[in-house]
């Protein structure tokens, strides 16, 4: 390639994309050979993916560690259900309403934690995480406590729409966030990220754009969280809100590799995956696939995705 | 409109806790003139700079920039106002080329830019072919030489085509033909009306290139004009020379041992590309002070981090004939060569006096109380405030209680690292009389590193002038100023 292509034919000509288009292709083949409980489970890791995909762009781009992607999930999820079981409006409604929670929630807990510097930012997202649980349990009334919350309307009983919108869903975030992410908005939230004093100094205010992005990252979290409830068909602590939950949200972009945005997605198709895989293991299997989630991280730091296109580029 | 593109600074101060780091600081830079702002370690001149940019918020003072009020603005705006800095230190983007970290510098800072726009990219073309960037323009940083790097970071400050230019030690760093190159392109700025800012160390650096010195030290100004002028300055040649300093030093050959105590030679480090040590030999005898002079950036810390086996090095470092190599720095430590620290890493969270029971740790208990006696009588500051939290002491106390807590090891050999970074005079001489005491009454045997001459002569036997990773001077401190001295100003 001559070095006078621009970027914007570089993103368009970037092997990630199209490999990304394939993968999505092919996938939306699996319902016509294979089993519902596969495409259940599929389900359940696509939406785990864009839990993992906008948390990478918090980490990964604006470089700040959000320890509690589950309080945003959880908002969205909960918001969405509650607003069905209290109204039952259009599903459409509780999903925007779930998603606006979210965004709403993120900027209150954003703007105080984005005057804090280093660890402390994480901290505090890990206490609005503790907040909301706390706040799930204790307003019963409305959430179904530790009991959960049952939703009245599902978007579709069939597992092949499901599916379908769950990929479709993942593959819609996925590109707009991949494209944000090689914007020049995602250029400038990579050095506020790395440098934030030099980044001011060179024009930008950093605060204004991490803030962006964690508008951005709960949008699509409280997005998928809302639209998980109205597949589950319910919502529960221990689904949405838990800790473990974030954590396993974590992993999955750690996993996939950091910086990468989709391999997010492929971190969490793995997770979910693998611990199906290794169900029959019992407890075991938890074990496993944290020890295995342990050595691609220590070993490669940049992940799967990272690996994978490091190689290429190599060569 | 007023033709004059320049920054003007009045009665700048700030001060962090209880220390002034800035004392009603004030000068301006013309539009098409370099003004190089010199000081010591520790004189504020890089707090100037940070406040200037908005970094930092001044706690008093006037920042214009083309007559309009900037201080206390975020950085941000005072950069699109017209101010470009080049950092020393950067983590560029490692993950994109050199092209999109120019870009980068020319993004508008706009949230709704989502598509790039091809004409950026051709002006980051022409600023990297301006700065001698077009060669690379395709790498990644980490591939660039440290040269290279540095071209990068004058890229993305002028990007904007900013009217004032700050540039933090500009030469640091640098062989002599690449210095040449910086400076030709840092003169083209000055040519186009750009007021520049150079800080840097010492006037000598920079004399070749600035219009005007504006010279600092513990946070005031104390002296201006032409090169020339500020290098003759009676004030400016006391805080970098030490004037008249009246020398103690001891013949080497008054030192009974055949070998020395410590003998580094042709030691060499790297950090990645940047050579921070090349071929440095030294000795120091059992019962010798011994000062390594040199200004910040020169070696030093990266001596002393080799000596106590922090860093890999090439070369021989050696403890009364046997090699150091392999050892690991808790060993060194434990077997006598203790090194205070230039950032003192005390435990700001504990007191006093236990901070002194740490370092007197794997001593008995009798000998412990006996050390700790002899130096609150060394150090009577400390005595009255054992109970005090170490995080809490003036900077001149905690430098003190740094090499107090060293000396509760019962060292064989003192390293002190930059032991005046920061301190105001008073404190220096009391300091100052603390080391001669110590020397008086002790067989102990001491390597100061310095770059505050007035400090380190006094009480050396020998020193060595460490200048761009090489020693480049060694002898009695009595003939450093005839010898050695023009070059330190």
């Amino acid at each position: 390639m001559t070095p006078t292509r621009s970027l914007a034919s570089r993103i368009l000509l970037s092997r990630t994309v199209w490999i990304g288009l394939s993968v999505v292709l092919l996938a939306s083949t699996l319902p016509l050979y294979v089993s519902g409980y596969i495409l259940g489970l599929l389900t359940m890791a696509y939406y785990f993916g864009v839990f993992s995909m906008a948390w990478d762009l918090l980490f990964g781009f604006a470089g700040e560690v959000n320890f509690g992607p589950s309080f945003l999930i959880g908002l969205g999820a909960y918001t969405a259900g509650i607003l069905d079981n209290l109204y039952q409006p259009s599903i459409w409604l509780c999903l925007f309403g779930g998603a606006f929670a979210s965004v709403a929630g993120g900027v209150v807990l954003a703007l105080p934690a984005l005057r804090v510097r280093g660890p402390y930012f994480g901290l505090t997202t890990l206490v609005a995480v503790l907040i909301l649980q706390n706040f799930v349990i204790v307003a019963a009334g409305l959430t179904g406590g530790e009991i959960g919350l049952t939703v009245p309307d599902v978007i579709s009983v069939d597992a092949g729409v499901n599916y379908w919108i769950a990929l479709g869903f993942m593959a819609a975030s996925g590109a707009v966030l991949y494209a944000l992410s090689r914007s020049p908005v995602g250029l400038i939230l990579q050095a506020s990220g790395q440098d934030a004093v030099q980044a001011g100094a060179l024009g930008f205010n950093v605060t204004k754009h991490k803030l962006a992005a964690f508008v951005i990252s709960a949008f699509f979290s409280g997005l998928a969280g809302a639209l998980l409830v109205f597949y589950l068909g319910a919502a529960s602590v221990g689904t949405f809100v838990d800790v473990t939950v974030g954590v396993q949200v974590i992993i999955a972009a750690v996993l996939g590799g950091r910086r990468t945005i989709l391999g997010a997605a492929l971190g969490a198709v793995f997770l979910i995956a693998a611990g199906e895989a290794l169900r029959p293991l019992g407890d075991l299997s938890t074990f496993i696939v944290s020890a295995m989630a342990l050595v691609v991280v220590l070993l490669f730091p940049s992940g799967l995705l990272g690996l994978l296109t490091r190689a290429r580029e190599t060569t | 409109m007023i033709a004059a593109a320049h920054l003007e600074v009045k009665g700048l101060t700030k001060g962090f806790g209880g220390l002034v780091a800035v004392n009603d600081v004030g000068f301006t830079v013309k539009s098409g003139e370099i003004l190089g702002l010199i000081g010591p370690n520790g004189s504020g001149k890089s707090t100037v700079m940070k406040l200037i940019m908005g970094i930092e918020r001044p706690d008093a003072g006037s920042v214009r920039i083309e007559g309009v009020e900037v201080a206390g603005w975020p950085s941000h705006r005072i950069a699109r106002l017209g101010v470009g800095m080049v950092f020393q230190h950067s983590r560029p983007l490692h993950r994109q080329t050199v092209l999109e970290n120019i870009v980068l510098g020319l993004l508008p800072d706009r949230l709704m830019r989502l598509l790039p726009d091809p004409e950026i990219e051709a002006r980051a073309r022409a600023i990297a072919e301006r700065v001698g960037l077009s060669g690379v323009i395709d790498r990644r940083p980490a591939t660039l030489p440290f040269a290279d790097l540095r071209k990068m970071e004058l890229a993305k400050a002028i990007a904007r085509d900013p009217r004032v230019l700050l540039v933090d030690e500009p030469f640091a760093g640098l062989t002599a033909s690449e210095t040449m190159q910086f400076s030709e392109l840092i003169k083209a700025f000055r040519d186009d009306g750009c007021a520049v800012l150079l800080v840097d160390h010492n006037v000598k650096s920079v004399a070749a290139l600035v219009d005007r010195v504006f010279a600092m030290y513990v946070g005031e100004c104390i002296a201006e004009g032409t090169a020339a002028e500020v290098m003759r300055d009676e004030t400016v040649r006391r805080v970098y020379l030490g004037g008249s300093i009246e020398t103690a030093a001891r013949p080497e050959s008054s030192f009974g041992d055949r070998m020395p105590f410590l003998q580094v030679e042709n030691v060499s480090v790297h950090y990645g590309k940047a050579q921070a040590l090349e071929n440095v030999s030294l000795h120091v005898h059992q019962g010798e002070f011994v000062s390594v002079v040199g200004l910040n950036g020169a070696g030093k810390t990266t001596l002393f981090n080799a000596i106590s086996g922090m860093l890999p090095y090439s070369g021989d470092i050696r403890r009364q004939g046997r090699p150091l190599r392999g050892l690991t720095p808790a060993a060194i430590a434990r077997g006598g060569i203790v090194q205070c620290p230039e950032s003192r890493e005390l435990f700001g969270d504990m007191t006093v006096r236990e901070n002194l029971d740490l370092g007197g740790q794997h001593a008995t208990a009798e000998e412990s109380r006996e050390r700790m006696a002899w130096l609150f009588e060394l150090f009577p500051v400390l005595k009255a405030r054992q109970n005090q939290t170490a995080g809490t002491l003036s900077g001149g106390e905690q430098q003190m209680l740094t090499i107090a807590r060293a000396l509760m090891m019962r060292p064989d050999l003192l390293i002190l690292d930059e032991p005046t970074l920061g301190l105001a005079p008073v404190i220096l001489e009391q300091l100052s009389k603390a080391l001669e005491r110590l020397r008086q009454t002790t067989t102990i045997t001491v390597l100061l590193g310095e770059q505050n001459v007035t400090f380190a002569l006094p009480h050396a036997d020998r020193v060595y002038v460490l200048e761009h990773a090489r020693i480049v001077w060694a002898g009695d401190p009595s003939r450093f100023a005839a010898e050695a001295g023009t070059g330190y100003l």
